[in-house]
């Protein structure tokens, strides 16, 4: 999902830089919170970042016939919230971009604020929702994490629809064009990635209850 | 592992597999945006990567050393987590 580097205008480049400082600042001092605040929580963290890391390396076949990756940020989003993923994912992000050549420094703003901003939000929000309305830890996790994953890769088609609108159809034209590529590839992915979610927050986490595993990871209370 | 665990990893394995067997050329999706992006007239971009790696060989090199890395800090958790319940465990024993 990395827009790479040179690839979008610049004044995109740097309205979406601008974009998502706000969030990288504020998850910078969250996170600043949660290691003094919680020294239990700081292991969970570091896995947090650690689970990001892991998943954006691996490119794996879609039904599609072409690869993609997951994102790996739905993890961190549902046990610290979602601002703590905007650095953890920036950190992923300027990795690739320095050492990969996959993604960019100028569109480093514009990847933060798809992988690390949106698909954290999206992520959060669906685990947030899905407690309220009753549904189990698992199936929780499940959905929050992979609807996060393609949130991600939905807002990407849409950066790039923005700044390359088709000449004919316009900016839905190419969002449908765009779309067709990441977002049909990337569904069986979050499948995967949302499984994986559930896999690591009960192996992290042990044999405890269901209901208390986040909190346990969160390190809020025993 | 639970039994749970388990079967939501056989299915990974199966989301990986399926499309190997069904075939395609698994070239990456990001390069396909690429290409369209680059189709559009008058288009250049505007700043290089400052480095790339040289060769495929080098590039599954950063790619295997990125997954490693975070492998290696998810094991360390997962180990440390569990130690910890021990230790409590024993301790309640005792007690």
């Amino acid at each position: 999902m990395h827009i790479m580097e040179g690839f979008l205008p610049a004044s995109h480049a740097l309205g979406w830089t601008v974009l998502s400082a706000p969030f990288v600042v504020a998850g910078a001092v969250r996170i600043r919170n949660i290691v003094r605040e919680r020294p239990e929580a700081r292991l969970t963290l570091a896995a947090s970042g650690a689970f990001a890391f892991v998943l954006s390396a691996l490119k794996i076949p879609s039904v599609t016939g072409s690869c993609s990756h997951p994102t790996g940020t739905g993890l961190g989003a549902i046990v610290f919230g979602p601002s703590v993923m905007a650095v953890l994912g920036m950190i992923v992000l300027l990795f690739q971009a320095l050492l990969l050549a996959h993604g960019g420094l100028t569109t480093l703003g514009a990847n933060t604020f798809s992988m690390a901003v949106v698909g954290p939000w999206v992520a959060y929000g669906v685990w947030k929702l899905s407690g309220k309305i009753g549904l189990s830890f698992a199936v929780s996790v499940f959905l929050a994490a992979a609807l996060g994953d393609l949130a991600t890769y939905v807002f990407t088609t849409l950066q790039l629809a923005l700044a390359y609108p088709d000449p004919v159809s316009g900016f839905v034209g190419a969002a449908l064009k765009f779309g067709s590529i990441f977002a049909i590839t990337q569904v069986p992915l979050a499948i995967a990635e949302g499984l994986l979610t559930v896999v690591v927050i009960e192996a992290l986490s042990g044999k405890i209850r269901d209901e208390d595993r986040v909190a346990m990871l969160a390190g809020e209370g025993k | 592992m639970s039994k749970r665990s388990f079967w939501m990893l056989i299915g990974v394995a199966l989301i990986v597999i399926i499309p190997l067997l069904k075939g395609g050329e698994f070239g990456g999706a990001d390069g396909e945006a690429a290409a369209i992006v680059e189709a559009t007239e008058g288009f250049a971009t505007w700043f290089d990567p400052i480095w790339e790696p040289p060769s495929g060989e080098i590039e599954s090199l950063f790619f295997s050393l990125q997954a490693a890395l975070g492998a290696l800090v998810v094991g360390y958790a997962i180990g440390r987590a569990r130690s910890r319940k021990e230790r409590e465990m024993n301790r309640e024993g005792q007690s």
